[in-house]
């Protein structure tokens, strides 16, 4: 994984926060994923990649932040016991993913349906054949990040 | 003007059906996905349909070639995080009418429906 695949992350968060949710969001030092996480996860969006580029993608919240960031994108308070919240929740990791891939130049990725975790102190096992680094974010709403953990398969193909 | 939703998320259904209630489309119909779609297009009749691309049982893109082969001839607008042109190139040779990248603001949506019903209408 290289910077530029990163930026690809920041940039298509900011586009997804802006454009359905009309939150500003700011990007902060992304870090390693096996650093102590500056909060815990309580709701997480996965989303695997295949193809070129292969890995996952999970977007994580407090629970405070998480209902704060569903209420701007759906317009409803929703309890995180409710199946629309997680729907939501996936919808939001899937227009991420999407628009992150969109910028990987050359590449033909594809992205799987999106899960939902809900639980608190929870931990997504990134694969460990791939460096997994974690973009935290702020917005109106609160903290929040994406963890992204691929590699490139055509690479590690050559490597093998 | 009768328009079908085909999404498999909930929320994504809920936005768009809320932008067509804003712009004047009151016959909106709901599918989670392809499947459930061409099991509901028959009886709906739908003048108009929004078409997601990833989505379980049943894709976007195979729903699209199964409708038009069924004779299905109402313009499709594709509603997707798919953003690549080949993506987009492979939307349009399997039927789809005009494409939409996700995420999308309610005036984009509006303004491909338009350019959409104004192609059907001028063909």
């Amino acid at each position: 994984m290289d910077a530029s695949q990163i930026t690809s992350f920041v940039a298509s968060t900011h586009q997804v926060f802006t454009t359905m949710l009309s939150l500003t969001v700011t990007a902060g030092k992304p870090y390693t994923c096996c650093t102590v996480p500056k909060f815990e996860n309580e709701v997480s969006g996965i989303i695997g990649m295949s193809g070129d580029m292969q890995g996952m993608v999970v977007l994580s919240f407090p629970t405070a932040t998480a209902r704060n960031v569903i209420r701007s994108f759906t317009g409803m308070d929703m309890e995180p016991t409710s199946p629309d919240f997680a729907d939501a929740v996936g919808e939001l990791v899937n227009m991420i993913s999407g628009a992150a891939k969109a910028k990987f130049e050359g590449k033909n990725v594809s992205i799987s349906c999106p899960s939902v975790v809900i639980g608190k102190g929870h931990k997504v096992q990134q694969p460990s054949d791939a460096v997994c680094i974690t973009i935290p974010f702020e917005c109106a709403g609160g903290p929040f990040s994406v963890e992204v953990a691929i590699k490139n398969a055509k690479v590690a193909a050559k490597a093998a | 003007m009768k328009v079908m939703l085909v999404d498999d998320s909930k929320t994504m259904r809920t936005i768009q059906r809320n932008i067509l209630l804003q712009l004047g489309y009151k016959d909106i119909e709901e599918a989670c996905d392809g499947q459930d779609a061409l099991s509901k297009v028959g009886a709906f009749g739908p003048e108009l349909l929004l078409v997601d691309w990833n989505m379980p049982n049943m894709d976007g893109i195979t729903f699209v070639k199964t409708y038009r082969a069924q004779g299905g001839k109402s313009p499709i607008v594709m509603v997707t995080t798919e953003a690549e042109k080949t993506r987009v190139v492979e939307a349009i040779k399997a039927g789809v009418n005009n494409y939409l990248v996700k995420p999308f603001t309610p005036d984009s949506l509006s303004q491909r429906i338009n350019e959409t019903l104004s192609r059907a209408k001028a063909a």
